[in-house]
């Protein structure tokens, strides 16, 4: 197992871009490098109603960013008097980050969301804020080679939402199993421009 | 070398924390208190470098008290969690960051439930049914995944401390010889022994 610091609690996340809707997911592990400690560390927030972002890395950070971004959110809410966009947000998010350059957030975060004419969108971006915007989809955490290889085999563009939730919940199973700073469950959102569907899934208990 | 954890049953939290304080390979004293309460029904344990750890306590202890004064509610355990969890993250990134794990147990008068937050020394905090921190943590939480169900009862809580502290008593190689015990239910938070 690393030694890295970004993998000291493990923890893996995954996002993917659908026919007119997108998926994310993580899986629910809180642990110190190879102990399990809690098996319900939530790495998904909403940041609107269309907009959701997945952390994954130190647990510390996660929990920190989360905070001061949800901050951010509001602030921009309550100063444009509107919802924030998914292209705005992950620059907000990006220079968030890179304002901590020398002493960075150790996460690796993923944006999915859909915009105001509901087009979706998904981007990750590393610890210094480097945004990288895919049209397929896009991982992060410990299990992030694992997931790589997953969503190469199983992903097909412009799948419908519950297509797309069986995709990504296959995905991600398979990476997480294999991953022994992964796993303990998981939880998977599907954005479509009607609705918000949340499931959890059951994986292997070890 | 420290050991503290905890467990969450039907309308109480229970906490424990070994009474060893060392120094270097000293044993200097058998009857160490190292908890602090931060409200009527909220215990804190801490381990970690010493003269950060009581330091650090007491700052919490004060500053959530002298919230309670300012606004005139007590606060709930998540909240002082929280609290917690941000002056620990906070410190982390500063020229000298205090290096304490922490638990935090405690009966929400609110939600009349009980609840038990983990804190180590980077920040992190996560809810859990049962925790434990420092070495001990890897025979405790051993026993208390066999024998812990939700909704324990005060005398099986009891009854499965005990069987926690033989245990690291038979299989750690530190002598921890004495303990701790704190209960947090409505009436407030008391000291028992076994």
């Amino acid at each position: 197992m690393s030694s890295e610091i970004d993998e000291y609690n493990g923890g893996s996340v995954l996002a993917m871009l659908g026919k007119n809707c997108v998926a994310i997911a993580s899986d629910k592990r809180f642990g110190m490098k190879l102990m399990t400690l809690g098996t319900e560390f939530p790495k998904i927030f909403q940041a609107t109603d269309k907009i959701y972002i997945a952390m994954a890395g130190l647990a510390t950070d996660i929990q920190t960013l989360s905070e001061l971004i949800r901050y951010k959110i509001n602030m921009y809410k309550l100063r444009e008097e509107r919802e924030i966009e998914p292209t705005t947000l992950a620059y907000m998010v990006a220079s968030t980050l890179y304002e901590r350059r020398f002493s960075p957030y150790y996460v690796s975060p993923l944006i999915a969301g859909l915009d105001k004419n509901n087009k979706p969108y998904i981007c990750n971006m590393d610890l210094i804020g480097c945004v990288t915007t895919t049209n397929d989809f896009v991982v992060g955490g410990a299990a992030d080679d694992c997931l790589l290889g997953t969503c190469e085999a199983l992903y097909e563009p412009d799948l419908e939402p519950e297509d797309l939730f069986e995709t990504i919940s296959q995905s991600l199973i398979s990476a997480v199993d294999r991953n022994a700073a992964s796993g303990w469950g998981a939880v998977v959102h599907v954005l479509t421009p009607e609705r918000v569907i949340t499931r959890t899934l059951k994986t292997r208990q070890d | 070398m420290e050991c503290l954890f905890g467990l969450v049953g039907k309308d109480f939290a229970i906490t424990v924390s070994d009474a060893t304080s060392i120094q270097s390979i000293v044993v200097m004293k058998h009857t160490e208190d190292k908890s602090r309460n931060l409200n009527k029904h909220i215990i804190m344990l801490y381990a970690g470098e010493p003269g950060d750890t009581v330091n650090f306590a007491e700052y919490i202890q004060r500053n959530v008290r002298f919230y309670e004064i300012k606004n005139g509610i007590e606060l709930s355990p998540q909240a002082a969690a929280k609290f917690t969890r941000r002056q620990v993250a906070e410190s982390l990134r500063s020229r000298q960051p205090y290096s304490v794990n922490l638990l935090i147990a405690g009966y929400d008068v609110k939600t009349e439930a009980s609840q038990l937050y983990w804190i180590d020394y980077l920040g992190s905090l996560i809810e859990i049914p049962f925790a434990a921190h420092g070495y001990g943590a890897y025979y405790v939480t051993s026993v208390l995944d066999r024998y812990y169900y939700p909704q324990i009862s005060l005398d099986e809580a009891k009854v499965l401390i005990k069987k926690c502290i033989d245990e690291l008593k038979t299989r750690f190689f530190i002598n921890l010889s004495n303990f701790k015990i704190k209960v947090s239910n409505k009436d407030g938070i008391q000291e028992i022994v076994l």
